[in-house]
């Protein structure tokens, strides 16, 4: 599949004062941080909820834990998806009756992602709220699905792509808008 | 990524790269049993059809509770092979059954080669639940996925099957799949219960399979041992003389199991013959993963029918 | 009502003619053969680039009526003979009622000649129902046209009846054709005992069930002087036995069929029941040894055994589907793909096992082009190429290990008694 490089939305740098400040507005909102639970969907999300967390520790002195959702079993689209994904673990260290929770994803798009690791999170308890952090929003909501955080908001097309690339999966850190060819 | 296959009817068809691929799924799933709520929403509005032609509760439960926990719609048929001299034949019942839309059919029958033809004739995907003495592949499957939960890996692992071997579809199974994976399986037994050419089943693989002349040759060094059960049809069959002898030559006790390494582990696929093919002792020590191989299983089933009723371009 | 059939390589082994010559057929017997034969008053077939030779002889057909029409019918199973270049068929009792007495082998040869395609020659029981004690009333089967006794599908396994029926028949000039099967020892088996029953986890058969039987009827038949011929032989140590009981002037004939020249036991992995026959599909090995004793001439005779049975009788579980396949239609194609075309045995060699072979074997008429012989024709293309369609075959029974095969040598015409009793080109006569 060919790409045609459209836009260079964020650089390693971006990313990191966007974290930065998506991990302050966190904790503004959860004085005290009770029962917060940061988890992120896989996969970039789950770097991404690791990184904040950093953040959170170095702002509070205090690390929340993380967790790490695989929403594959909950998508409402498995037969579309094109080549069958694979499942992966699924990994929640406390538990969710009660707690807070702070989805974390790389790009909110459709919401279907999001809806699916509601359900996933329903599943295992019982939480008192369930916030979303993302460092991306590109619009074309399909679903009453709303970021709670967000580091970046763009206007995008169907046609376009948001590519989060971190140095966990890929070689250079950035934020960068492609179409395809 | 391997297994993107309509069927699952033996483990000989498929490769090693399909097999890691199933047990690598099974580890999601067997966090979902773990799981307060064991549900997850796959597949909803799904049906599964266990349609058994032998008497089986544990296997018939195990996929009946896979598939409840994917949040499928489980039926169960108990057909009797008397139905076909009735005169309705597994082509006809399996054609019924296809006209009711089911997405999946696990099949446990007494002749071979039953679960390939029903997949030749039916679109519904099809599961090998034991055909005759042929093969029992889920069986394989989750007795490889608590294999890998305990070793470090297939390749070079000593594996001893014990018991009736002829008779034995999981053995055949079992052998496949570790011979596959790379590991070095030998087998044992009564020499009236271990057919003929039994070492030329794999062909070329990876592993080795190697008929032993005694149970001792068999366990000596192994880091797994698999204890197949006896049946008495077997006894009156003039296989071997008595429960008593068989249990005395080829029984597995404590004594037998220190001539295996020190951290082997003890596998059966069930029920259990306690006293005859395998001791309480054993059953009940620290080796034995009889019960966790029931656990698995239900992971393992519920990778299976995953894998099949949502692959690719379905 | 004259015929010739011009420019074909005319292969008689019965005569040793192979050459490229013109053949002349007047009131359905053959006239003359030779080079540039005068056309006038003869309608004129152009048999250039093909093969003219006698029509072929099946020793071996299940026709299954009476009583198993829905399978085959005479008419229909003669169809599919002439389809296949087979002239004559020998046709097996296992029908309903058995055919161990004269109104039984009458109806037959009568439903056959209302067919007017290939001549049948039936083969009597040799005991009561084939059930395997009383003798049946084999002379007067042979008064009333047949040509041989078999309990085929069955064994004779009381050797002591075997051994009365060979002096019995031997007085009475009948060739005792035996399917050697030791039901004990083969007992529940439903493919050959080997590396792929192993595998599959079905019961085998092993080839000593078969080989028990031969030696046995080999020895009964030095005892007794019978002239015995055994069917379908399908293992090494049978043909090794054969061979040697020749040499040592036993009376003793065999006929191989085209599947076991064709196939082993590893076409079982699939479960196609197709490959379910008896005796089985044997080792690689005893194919090999299969050819060789066909082209060394221990076996005289290829015979189809063709067996048909219904497509829901097949469509069962391996270890419950009958056994049988059909072969009269994919018989000369498969020869030729497997033994000729492989270099394996000559053309000559093939044409002799389908004509004077199996003649000589059961002392028939037929199998030859000589001057006043029926013009009983096969005219066959060696090369022709075509892929087995089912669905296309004359018989009523679909149930062949061989579809969707891509095979070389084709009947292009049959003609019996100087008639068109099947053509290609027009697919009917």
């Amino acid at each position: 599949m060919e790409f045609k490089h459209k836009a260079h939305i964020m650089d390693a740098a971006g990313i990191s004062r966007a974290l930065s400040r998506l991990a302050s507005q966190i904790v503004e909102q959860n004085v005290g941080m009770t029962d917060l639970l940061l988890v992120g969907i896989r996969r970039r999300g789950v770097p991404l909820a690791e990184r904040i967390a950093e953040r959170i520790e170095h702002l509070e002195g205090q690390r929340p834990p993380t967790g790490q959702l695989d929403i594959t079993l909950y998508r409402d689209d498995l037969s579309t998806v094109g080549p069958r994904p694979v499942v992966n673990r699924t990994d929640i260290p406390v538990d969710v009756t009660d707690s807070t929770i702070v989805l974390v994803d790389d790009v909110l798009y459709t919401g279907r992602t999001v809806r699916a690791a509601l359900d996933e999170l329903v599943d295992f308890g019982r939480p008192r709220k369930v916030e979303l952090a993302v460092l991306i929003d590109r619009g074309h909501r399909e679903l009453p699905i709303q970021a709670d955080y967000v580091g970046k908001r763009l206007q995008t097309t169907a046609a376009e792509i948001v590519k989060v690339m971190l140095k966990d999966y890929d070689e250079e850190e950035q934020v960068i808008v492609v179409e395809n060819e | 990524m391997g297994f993107n296959q309509k069927d699952l009817l033996g483990i000989r068809e498929i490769s090693a790269e399909d097999i890691t691929t199933i047990l690598d799924t099974a580890e999601s799933f067997k966090e979902v049993s773990r799981r307060a709520i064991k549900k997850v929403p796959t597949l909803r509005g799904k049906t599964v059809i266990n349609l058994f032609f032998e008497p089986s509760t544990r296997t018939r439960t195990s996929f009946e509770i896979a598939a409840k926990r994917l949040s499928a719609d489980a039926v169960n048929i108990s057909a009797s092979t008397s139905s076909v001299t009735k005169g309705e034949t597994l082509i006809d019942t399996a054609r019924n059954l296809e006209a009711m839309g089911p997405d999946a059919i696990v099949i446990r029958h007494p002749s071979p080669g039953a679960p390939h033809q029903l997949a030749r004739l039916i679109g519904a995907s099809v599961i090998n639940g034991g055909d005759g003495a042929h093969e029992h592949p889920t069986q394989a499957l989750l007795d490889a996925f608590t294999i890998r939960g305990h070793k470090a890996g297939f390749a070079g692992l000593q594996v001893a099957i014990i018991g009736d071997i002829a008779h034995s579809r999981v053995a055949r199974s079992n052998v496949h799949l570790l011979t596959k994976m790379g590991a070095h399986v030998r087998v044992a037994g009564p020499r009236t219960l271990i057919p003929p050419y039994y070492e030329q089943i794999t062909g070329e693989s990876e592993g080795s399979l190697t008929v032993c002349d005694s149970v001792d040759d068999a366990l000596s060094s192994a880091d797994v041992v698999m204890m197949l059960r006896i049946q008495r049809e077997r006894m009156t069959a003039a296989f071997f003389p008595s429960l008593k002898e068989y249990s005395i030559q080829y029984g597995l006790t404590l004594r037998r199991l220190r001539l295996a390494a020190p951290d082997c582990i003890v596998l059966h696929p069930g029920p259990i013959n306690r006293g005859v093919e395998i001791s309480s002792e054993v059953v009940d020590s620290a080796s034995s993963l009889i019960l966790d191989q029931v656990t698995n299983g239900v992971a393992v089933r519920m990778a299976i029918l995953f894998l099949l009723v949502e692959r690719e371009g379905h | 009502m004259k015929r010739l059939l011009k420019g074909g390589r005319i292969i008689d082994p019965s005569q040793h003619i192979d050459k490229t010559a013109d053949l002349l057929i007047e009131a359905g017997r053959v006239k003359a053969i030779g080079p540039n034969l005068p056309a006038e008053g003869a309608s004129v077939f152009d048999a250039s680039g093909l093969v003219v030779a006698p029509g072929f002889i099946d020793l071996h057909v299940h026709l299954r009526e009476p009583g198993e029409e829905y399978k085959e019918t005479i008419a229909s199973g003669v169809a599919a003979a002439v389809a296949g270049g087979f002239t004559s068929v020998c046709a097996m009792p296992n029908t309903r009622p058995v055919n161990d007495n004269a109104s039984v082998t009458r109806f037959m040869i009568e439903k056959a000649n209302e067919a007017r395609l290939a001549g049948l020659f039936p083969v009597g029981a040799i005991t009561r129902a084939s059930e395997g004690s009383e003798l049946a009333d084999m002379a007067e089967m042979k008064d009333a046209g047949a040509v041989a006794v078999s309990d085929d599908g069955r064994p004779v396994m009381d050797a002591q009846v075997m051994r009365h029926a060979m002096e019995y028949a031997r007085d009475h000039g009948l060739v005792i054709v035996d399917h050697c099967q030791e039901l004990n020892l083969s007992a529940g088996g439903v493919m050959n005992e080997g590396r792929y029953s192993t595998l599959l986890g079905l019961k085998g058969m092993h080839a000593a069930a078969e080989e028990s039987h031969v030696a046995r009827d080999i020895m009964l038949a030095k005892l007794t002087g019978a002239r015995v011929h055994i069917a379908h032989v399908s293992t090494t140590a049978s043909v090794e036995m054969v061979r040697r009981a020749k040499q040592e002037g036993a009376p003793v004939t065999c006929e191989v069929t085209p599947h076991h020249l064709a196939l082993t036991d590893a076409a079982v992995v699939g479960f196609d029941t197709n490959t379910k026959m008896s005796p089985p599909l044997r080792s690689e090995e005893d194919r090999l040894q299969l050819i060789r004793a066909l082209a060394d001439g221990t076996i005289e005779a290829i015979a189809t055994d063709h067996a048909p049975h219904h497509l829901d009788e097949k469509m069962l579980e391996y270890d419950r589907a009958p056994f049988g396949v059909i072969g009269l239609e994919t018989a000369l194609g498969v020869a030729l793909t497997v033994l000729y075309h492989t270099g394996l045995a000559p053309l000559v060699r093939v044409v002799e096992a389908l004509t004077i072979g199996p003649a000589q074997a059961f002392a028939l008429r037929g199998g030859t082009l000589a001057v006043g012989a029926p013009a009983d024709i096969t005219v066959f293309d060696p090369d022709r190429e075509w892929v087995v369609d089912p669905k296309r075959f004359r018989s009523k029974s679909r149930n062949t290990p061989f579809s969707g095969w891509r095979l070389r040598g084709a009947v292009v015409a049959t003609l019996v008694s100087g008639r068109d009793a099947y053509n290609a080109e027009s697919r009917a006569a």
